[in-house]
């Protein structure tokens, strides 16, 4: 299992390989790449920057990849997250998950995402043509990560 | 007396002009909920951001925890607005 915070890019082929190639037990890899997007809430973003909690995001990330581990099969993972100032089409995060079927991966790399959505300590702040603004955290985030309560 | 580390994250961060202090907490100051209560005595922003229905978060030594958190000599405490990365 691979936690990463970095400034730097990611290669998306190398990370996904790394989770298979040594691994013949691995039938699927289900792997969900963030972007950062041009436009935000009706306004043109230039650039978005990424603050975190450095320890606690490690540790809360490691915890959610622990809590996806005891619902579903997972044979591996990897989850690297960027922070610092990046420009659209970007890649923010990706959460990568190994498993034996594609019923386990799709589903833990879902929860992950959804969990580190509400739970791990990072902050983004957006510039707009009008200045810099600290993004909102969205209801609808939280919804996501609860419906994962009743279920597994 | 209790001493402890706070931290500010993001919005809050800047709201207060600083990432990090040492507290010496007088001893009435035993949960967090009380922690709060002091800092808001300090006013301004510290007394508008952390208004009671205010969204912010709490962790103490970097695990998320709800208000009524006993702290302890040497804890870690952070206060932030929730999360939005991914």
């Amino acid at each position: 299992m691979k936690i990463q915070v970095q400034t730097a890019p990611f290669d998306l082929n190398a990370e996904v390989a790394a989770l298979y190639a040594a691994n013949p037990k691995v039938g699927a890899v289900a792997a969900f790449l963030g972007l950062v997007r041009d436009v935000n809430e009706g306004d043109g973003i230039a650039t978005l920057t990424l603050e975190h909690y450095p320890g606690m995001t490690e540790r809360a990330l490691a915890k959610i990849v622990d809590e996806a581990k005891g619902r579903w099969d997972m044979l591996d993972c990897t989850v690297i997250h960027r922070v610092g100032e990046m420009k659209p089409t970007e890649p923010i995060v990706l959460v990568a998950v190994a498993s034996g079927h594609r019923q386990d991966a799709f589903a833990a790399c879902e929860f992950i995402m959804d969990y580190l959505k509400t739970r791990a300590p990072f902050w983004k702040k957006e510039a707009t043509p009008d200045g810099e603004r600290w993004v909102e955290a969205r209801e609808s985030d939280d919804a996501a990560a609860a419906r994962w309560q009743n279920k597994g | 007396m209790m001493r402890v580390t706070l931290l500010y994250f993001a919005r809050l961060r800047e709201q207060f002009g600083t990432g990090s202090e040492s507290a010496a907490l007088p001893s009435e100051v035993k949960t967090l909920n009380d922690l709060l209560a002091w800092l808001r005595a300090r006013g301004g922003n510290w007394a508008s951001e952390l208004a009671e229905g205010r969204a912010f978060r709490l962790a103490v030594n970097q695990d998320m925890v709800g208000p009524e958190a006993v702290l302890n000599d040497g804890d870690e405490v952070a206060i932030f607005p929730p999360v939005t990365g991914g």
